[in-house]
């Protein structure tokens, strides 16, 4: 296959892919730190390389209703947000997955005011989890380019027709440099079957879209909406296979395991912070360490299956958070442990607060996760969420070692049997 | 229409037709019309509507937003001056002193103490293609606009003045009156604004008097003599201007 | 008259028979709006001068001509009693509903 290779951020792999996809209609709307997306595409627009319908919105609900009546329509369409904008546009998100409208939107993963900050972590778009969109989160720039493309395809599927979220973890991702491969645009075109929306608007057989409903047939709608996102877990893996076939890369379906078959002590991951636990991974390995690693690729539909699969052996898993829902947990903690409620009761879990606005999630605190696993075995830590690398000194206590009269044990949290 | 000609599987409109949220009337028919563009349609037109509440108030940005851009579509605004849908609220386009279900006329507040928000001329300042007034009252004049406003390419603007029996406190069958009455009484004008100049439609020698088209409904039945006075004084000044800046030739 | 017709609904027995969107056929009724009305326009056609300013009055838009005479859809009609009032000659008049 004949591609060109350059050294391009997260946010321009986007826009790469989106020229490929070549969408028939782009809503653009400044946020940090997605507005490299935005503005790259008005470049491509500028100078041929993409032909669509560039429309400069004054605001993320309207770059979402915009892309709502161009769906309508039946047209590609795309745009990107980020935090607050994702959030401003919050209306439509669930607007746009129950009208089965199939936008694919790129979030660039930011912290949510308040306090303000423009860097990075997953409470904008884990708050929007049950907006009906399937979420995507990637770790490099590679894959958002690939994951990018594959979105229209996901999304755009006649037995899916729900929108596509792309994460990618502000300035880590969005503004880090990597060399990425671009295919060329007519193989991508040709992989890339043409919008077919039946249900789209159209002269011969016009629609009336977006209506009420009664109580006698809400449910219904709603039962439906639900099955295409559970269905659509099969579209998705024909969907990456299809494409490995053609440009050769593939990155493990919903969710993607790295050393689990035999691992002891997991560490649960999305976004980018997945490199970094891989290398910690692979050196606990030559240790003599059991670890393993579970990037989650697809936070809806949610890997459940693949998750229970992939830690048959696990004594003790870890679930790394970037974000979290105040007064329970981290929202990926919540889901994998609904997942493995199933099967994996004797397990320890423990959830890991990390990465809160932009902070750093060092290599020797991975390290130090695991250890505190191997421990908590035998220690049986009393809390399952913990800060991790808080810079000041609190009054909370994670295990019996540390004080056995305050302890508060409490069902759902408390994760061992 | 969604509160009673939109609900499934009761589907009252022929043509494509679709309910936007409450905000994104004018976004969602500029994401129409560019997909329509994107198709390469020729003969068609993207038309919205939207009440007082929807256009002046929740929907402002987003329509300010689809005329700046130029983008090709018509813009109804249905204004019977308060959230009817919800039970009679007041918007930015009650007028002063009118009654409704949040200004509750009292011993302290008269009803509304701000007046009818001027989206006429909001729209016209940015220099829109298009724009117009209208009543229900003056249908051929209203027909005449819709149909200039198809030929536009580019935004179009008419704010159709139409009354709510309920919500003013009217018979059903008065509706058609009064809606020609607050245009005879100078308390509403039918007006253009195209290529950057204002037109008076209708610029009567003489009004009916503003106290009976006050007093026909039951939302203002609680204003004092010194209301109306108000109420007569702003619609002169407002009139005075209009003569003025308008209606030069 | 321009108006769909009302149209039996048959509720889907299965899901996959369910509108996917929400989105279905354009003009779809399944019921009249009759039963809103109290009072109901009668017109005198003999005396009718054809001046059509019912037909562009009426809210609902269902007084329209044909063949020559004023019709008005009693299905849709809500009885709201404009086209009665703004008549000139005075020839349409509103009538109780009988039950």
């Amino acid at each position: 296959m004949k591609a060109i290779r350059k050294f391009i951020s997260g946010d321009d792999a986007v826009a790469e892919a989106v020229r490929l996809a070549s969408p028939d209609f782009i809503a653009a709307y400044p946020i940090t730190p997605q507005t490299v997306v935005v503005e790259r595409l008005s470049e491509m627009v500028e100078d041929g390389s993409l032909v669509s319908e560039f429309m400069h919105v004054e605001s993320e609900h309207s770059a979402l209703s915009a892309c709502m009546g161009a769906s309508a329509m039946g047209v590609r369409t795309f745009t990107a947000t980020s935090s607050q904008g994702l959030l401003y546009m919050a209306e439509c998100l669930p607007y746009a997955s129950g009208g089965r409208f199939p936008i694919v939107m790129m979030n660039g993963n930011r912290s949510v005011a308040l306090p303000w900050s423009i860097y990075g972590d997953h409470r904008d778009s884990l708050s929007q989890l049950d907006s009906g969109w399937i979420q995507i989160y990637v770790e490099d720039a590679q894959e958002s380019l690939d994951m990018t493309i594959q979105a229209f395809a996901i999304a755009e599927n006649a037995e899916v027709l729900t929108p596509v979220m792309i994460n990618l973890d502000g300035f880590l991702l969005t503004h880090t440099y990597e060399l990425v491969e671009i295919p060329e645009k007519d193989i991508v075109g040709s992989w890339l079957a043409p919008v077919d929306n039946p249900y789209a608007m159209n002269f011969d057989n016009p629609r009336n879209m977006g209506f009420s409903s009664q109580p006698s047939d809400n449910t219904e709608f709603k039962y439906q909406q639900h099955k295409a996102v559970e269905d659509s877990r099969k579209i998705i893996l024909e969907t990456e296979k299809s494409f490995e076939q053609i440009f050769g890369r593939s990155y493990g379906g919903l969710a993607a395991g790295f050393m689990c078959d035999d691992a002891e002590f997991i560490i649960i991951t999305l976004g980018s912070v997945t490199g970094t636990c891989r290398t910690v991974v692979r050196e606990l390995r030559k240790e003599g360490i059991k670890a393993g690693l579970i990037k989650i690729r697809f936070m809806r539909p949610f890997p459940t299956d693949e998750i229970i699969g992939l830690t048959t052996n696990a004594k003790a898993i870890a679930v790394l958070d970037r974000d979290i829902s105040f007064g329970y947990e981290g929202t990926v903690f919540t889901n994998v442990n609904s997942a493995l409620a199933r099967t994996h009761n004797d397990i320890l879990k423990m959830n890991y607060i990390a990465g809160l606005g932009g902070r750093d999630i060092p290599k020797e605190s991975i390290r130090e996760i695991f250890k505190e696993l191997e421990e908590g075995l035998t220690t049986r830590p009393d809390k399952a969420v913990k800060f991790l690398n808080l810079n000041v000194e609190t009054d909370e206590k994670y295990s019996d070692s540390e004080d056995n009269s305050t302890q508060h044990h409490r069902e759902g949290v408390l994760l061992w049997s | 229409m969604s509160a009673v000609g939109f609900i499934y599987p009761q589907l009252c409109f022929s043509n494509n037709a679709i309910i936007s949220t409450f905000p994104g009337t004018a976004s969602m028919l500029s994401g129409v019309a560019a997909a329509a563009k994107a198709k390469g349609y020729k003969d068609y037109h993207v038309l919205g509507i939207a009440g007082d509440g929807g256009t002046a108030d929740i929907g402002l940005q987003a329509l300010s937003g689809a005329i700046d851009r130029r983008d090709k579509i018509i813009y109804i605004c249905y204004d019977n001056e308060a959230y009817m849908n919800t039970g009679i609220q007041k918007s930015s386009l009650t007028p002063f002193g009118a009654k409704t279900t949040t200004t509750p006329p009292g011993k302290n507040i008269r009803g509304t103490l701000t007046v009818k928000k001027n989206m006429f001329e909001i729209i016209a300042a940015h220099n829109i293609d298009y724009a117009a007034t209208a009543s229900i009252g003056y249908v051929q004049d209203l027909i005449n606009k819709i149909q200039k406003a198809s030929l536009v390419d580019g935004p179009s603007y008419i704010h159709v003045f139409a009354p709510c029996p309920t919500g003013w406190g009217i018979k059903t069958d008065e509706t058609f009156e009064i809606a020609k009455e607050v245009v005879d009484s100078g308390l509403w004008y039918l007006a253009e604004y195209e290529n950057g100049e204002f037109t008076l439609n209708r610029n009567p020698r003489e009004f009916t008097p503003v106290e009976n088209y006050l007093k026909k409904q039951s939302r203002f039945r609680h204003l004092l003599e010194e209301d109306i006075i108000e109420i007569t004084e702003a619609r002169d000044r407002k009139w005075e201007r209009m003569r003025r800046q308008w209606n030069k030739n | 008259m321009n108006r769909p017709p009302v149209r039996k609904y048959i509720k889907p027995k299965h899901i996959s028979d369910y509108p996917v969107g929400p989105s279905f056929s354009a003009g779809y009724l399944t019921s009249d709006n009759s039963g809103w009305r109290t009072l109901r326009p009668v017109i005198d056609n003999d005396s009718c001068t054809g001046c059509l300013k019912c037909y562009l009055c009426c809210p609902e838009g269902v007084i329209y001509p044909k063949e020559g005479k004023i019709d008005i859809d009693y299905d849709f009609c809500k009885g709201c009693g404009i086209c009665s009032k703004i008549c000139r000659n005075k020839v349409i008049k509103m009538e109780k509903e009988k039950k």
